[in-house]
């Protein structure tokens, strides 16, 4: 008896345990597996001196596959044909960035929560009701009418699919043991839905218009025209100035009622995503006869949120036909933004508004009717099933209109009075092939190559700036941009019939462009494309400082180097201090500041205008602004989710460079009158007991205070994972755009002679994997403006002394 | 002798079924271990202990090792265990010899004598 009981603990205890061991608990993986040497983490641990050659038998290749991997881990894909050619970008992606796809496939999709639980509940939500799977539905629907692209896809899918066949789970990524979740198959939607996760980020940077409309119910349009201007007076366009516009071809007519008018009651609602200011990317080319070579120097610094593993992957892509080499984004195929032995070609984001909402009524509560054109209208209503880890599942009802999904409605919305049901009419819904653009892009050989490769190219719009070896060079702003009448789409339009909705797209020939200028350079930075001769509305949320440096520079170099471009990106001269640091200068009353005020004052008065990471001027300039800024519009505009939207820095600056005496000077909550030297130096002083404290902890200097950090895509929950308090300068506005978390998440140079002559890196290593040595190898030598000499290989390079590993894919019938 | 006999078969019977089977095969090696080779259960429960500890701990170590710690010190953060790819190693054997320990004292329990 005594003994059976012995029996039944001692067995009871050991299986408990192995349940115990075996189950995640809270955030704490399932310890038993995730510590088992055999099967868990540690198998994630490479050697340092790991062997890379392999040899792999696959099914689903046509013809065998080399690849050579160079010092710094970048595959050199030698394949026989383009469809292998993809395959094997899939199999690579897949084994050095598999968490990352399929994260941010689950991420597009609205799933996360299945990952994390309740807490990114609001996040899923937010994805189903703009739309995103049936965004990524209708594209494929395109794609795969297009046979050749549609073949690229599938063997792209094919190639991850194969990795994912030829591992176990202890080979899966430490992420996943971890969370302790599964990977999923690739399918060409997944792919779709990658690209259209950076449609949406891409597209959202500009999206004001809810902010706006309640802006409205205090001020007058006209008055808004000033405070949020269409036409900053700095602006350096894409296109040269005096570039000759042809007529519209495309006249919208603006409604009888006289264009836009607030919804029919005041919105008292947030956006859920705000605008982030800090997205924005340069790209710029000179022509040879600016270069010391005679050969154009192309150049592109994509400014993105920083993460590990980073947003792109080097890659070298090769056929018997074609050979490129870029970096690419891990779930689609093609190289992004790259080079061949005849282009090179960047991109940056066009800004445009491509993104409106309307105003919706619905008959009743269960949404199934909207007023529309005189009559109750059918919605199409989606039925959304998010499952939520320790939950179940959770269910949204989405209602479709003639404009789009009903992304705001009362059961969606960070209100607290009143939820005014608004529809998005989005240019990412629409169908569209943006694979075409960069299959063909990674083929050109001419500016007309460049030129067709482009022209379908459809959202998000972007700055496609090109660069060829015959001397050519162009930029285009490209994407399917709605024809508007001025001022539509500004706030939230009525949506109670078609009075408002979009009429048509401006034709892709009349988008901005530019090709071989006298001037012999071009450039773009986020900037309006064009200047007000355009002759279509192009709103958007578009950034002037960078491309104003950029013109600076540019226009007063000759016999530019490789070398030179490098050091233009990596330039921290502070424009903005330069144009309006003078002006606080002369308005300070030095006598009415207390001595740490002063102390700080002597600082930012004998500052060189460089954000240096060891500049105290910037430090204390940044506060200073910031600061004048909260005097400024808090007063006006009010604080918090539901204040009013205040006007971009560069606004406020012109404003004040135009006006010392600007009636939002005065503080309206006080009764006396300020002048523009009571608030700059009231914001001084303000900013000194915040910059005392920096001081304090060590974080006077511009480096330190900024603290620039690239985080692991999981962000909090894996701080070991992440690079934080990396010494740089550099800011959003400056040509050197690196923020605190965010910048340039890939640099590069590609000088046109033969052979090309190119240069790149990003923040971050080709491995997607904290265990290995590729992690974050980059990291350093790219905050210190570092470069890596890119090498387009020849095949017969390919047992070459720099190769670390060659992987040949063989066929498996 | 006969308890570095269960210790050794313990160890090399895990590290093999570990190659094939999950994890938790390990529960199975040792109490098996247990059944065969005799011993006070005292005695097998240390064995089974010491039987997982030991090769979890080599193995760890020599993963480890061969990845200059980079990983390993960045698990040590996440769990966390301070940093230290020391005490997570510790940590990794500690966690399969309780394993190894339970299962090893069940195994001795179904074929002890007495009590």
């Amino acid at each position: 008896m005594k003994r059976g009981l012995l029996i039944a603990t001692s067995l009871i205890t050991t299986v408990a345990l192995v349940v115990a061991l075996d189950t995640r608990l809270g955030v704490v993986p399932p310890l038993g597996r995730f510590l088992s040497p055999q099967h868990g983490f540690w198998q994630n641990a490479e050697a340092v001196k790991e062997q890379r050659s392999q040899v792999l038998q696959l099914t689903g290749l046509a013809k065998p596959v080399d690849v050579a991997l160079d010092t710094n881990l970048v595959p050199h894909v030698f394949a026989a044909n383009d469809a292998d050619v993809y395959f094997a970008q899939g199999f690579l992606h897949a084994k050095y960035r598999l968490f990352q796809m399929d994260l941010q496939a689950r991420l597009a999709a609205g799933r996360i929560s299945e990952i994390v639980g309740p807490r990114a509940l609001a996040l899923d939500r937010q994805q189903r009701r703009i739309g995103m799977v049936y965004a990524a539905e209708r594209s494929l629907q395109i794609l795969e009418r297009d046979s050749t692209i549609k073949a690229m896809f599938d063997a792209y899918t094919r190639g991850v699919n194969a990795y994912l066949e030829s591992i176990t789970q202890e080979d899966w990524p430490v992420e996943y043991k971890l969370l302790d979740i599964t990977p999923e198959s690739w399918t060409n939607l997944r792919s779709a839905l990658t690209l259209k996760l950076m449609a949406k980020r891409l597209s959202s940077d500009n999206d004001q218009d809810i902010a706006l409309t309640r802006a409205l119910t205090t001020f007058p349009l006209r008055e808004l025209d000033v405070l949020f201007p269409d036409v900053h007076d700095s602006l350096k366009p894409i296109v040269p100035q005096g570039t000759p516009f042809p007529p519209a071809s495309v006249v919208p007519v603006a409604p009888a009622t006289g264009g836009a008018l607030p919804p029919s009651r005041p919105l008292s609602m947030a956006e859920i995503d705000p605008v982030d200011p800090n997205t924005g990317s340069n790209n710029w080319v000179v022509a040879g006869s600016r270069t010391q070579s005679g050969y154009p120097i192309l150049c592109n610094d994509p400014h993105l949120e920083l993460t590990l593993p980073s947003i792109w992957y080097q890659m070298q892509l090769a056929t018997p036909t074609s050979s490129t080499y870029g970096v690419t984004l891990p779930g689609c195929p093609f190289v992004i933004i790259g080079f061949n032995d005849h282009v090179a070609w960047g991109v940056t984001n066009a800004q445009r508004d491509v993104k409106d909402y309307y105003s919706i009524r619905f008959k009743d509560a269960s949404k199934q009717q909207y007023w529309y054109n005189g009559a109750w209208r059918a919605t199409t209503r989606h039925i959304e099933q998010i499952m939520v880890r320790g939950q179940g599942a959770t269910y949204d009802t989405v209602a479709y209109t003639a404009f789009g999904p009903v992304m705001y409605d009362a059961s969606f919305g960070d209100t607290t009075v009143g939820r005014e049901p608004l529809a998005v009419r989005w240019a990412g819904h629409d169908p569209s092939n943006e694979g075409r653009t960069f299959y063909m892009l990674n083929r050109a050989r001419s500016h007309a190559d460049y030129l067709q490769a482009i022209s379908t190219f459809a959202c998000p719009g972007q700055n496609f700036v090109f660069a060829a070896h015959t001397g050519d060079i162009a930029v285009w702003q490209q994407g399917r941009f709605p024809a508007r009448w001025k001022g539509q789409g500004r706030v939230v339009m009525p949506g109670f019939d078609d009075s408002h909705a979009w009429q048509g797209f401006i034709p892709q020939r009349e988008n901005p462009h530019a090709y071989n200028p006298a001037r012999g350079y071009l450039h773009s930075a986020n900037q309006r494309p064009a200047d007000a001769t355009y002759p279509y509305y192009a709103s958007g949320g578009y950034i002037t400082q960078r491309a104003a440096a950029i013109e600076d520079r540019l226009s007063v170099m000759h016999n530019v180097t490789p070398r030179d471009m490098m050091q233009m990106q990596n330039d921290v001269t502070n424009g903005t201090a330069v144009d309006v640091l003078p002006l606080l200068l002369r308005h300070v009353r030095r006598s009415r500041l207390r001595a740490d005020a002063q102390r700080y004052l002597d600082i930012v008065s004998t500052w060189d205008r460089q954000a240096s990471a060891a500049s105290r001027g910037q430090t204390v300039f940044d506060r200073w602004m910031d600061s004048l800024q909260v005097a400024l519009w808090a007063d006006n505009m009010g604080q918090g989710p539901m204040a009013l939207p205040w006007p971009s820095e560069q606004t406020t600056i012109e404003y004040l460079l135009r006006d010392t005496t600007m009636p939002y000077i005065d503080d309206v909550t006080t009764p006396e009158r300020e002048t523009l030297s009571d608030l700059v130096t009231t914001a001084l002083q303000q900013a000194a007991s915040s910059l005392r404290h920096d001081e304090r902890g060590g974080r006077l200097a511009w480096g330190a205070w900024k603290n620039t950090s690239v985080y692991h895509l999981m962000k909090d929950a894996v701080p070991a994972f992440a690079r934080t308090g990396l010494n740089i300068g550099g800011d959003r506005t400056m040509i050197n755009a690196v923020g605190h978390s965010h910048g340039p998440s890939w640099r590069m140079v590609i000088h046109m002679q033969h052979p090309v002559e190119a240069y790149g890196i990003y923040p971050g290593g080709q491995s997607g994997n904290p265990g290995s040595p590729f992690y974050d190898n980059n990291v350093e030598a790219w905050a210190r403006g570092r470069y890596n000499k890119l090498w387009l290989m020849k095949r017969s390079e390919i047992s070459a002394t720099p190769v670390r590993g060659i992987i040949r894919m063989e066929v498996v019938r | 002798m006969k308890m570095l006999l269960a210790i050794i078969v313990t160890a090399v019977g895990a590290v093999l079924t570990g190659m094939f089977l999950p994890w938790w095969s390990i529960a199975v090696v040792a109490a098996a271990v247990a059944v065969r080779i005799r011993q006070h259960p005292p005695k097998a429960t240390l064995s089974g202990f010491l039987g997982i500890a030991i090769p979890w701990a080599i193995m760890a170590a020599g993963i480890d090792l061969a990845n200059d710690s980079i990983l390993s010190r960045r698990i040590a953060q996440t769990l966390p265990l301070d940093g230290s790819p020391v005490l997570l190693i510790l940590v990794t054997a500690c966690v399969g010899g309780l394993v190894g320990a339970s299962a090893a004292w069940f195994g001795s329990t179904v074929v002890a004598r007495n009590g």
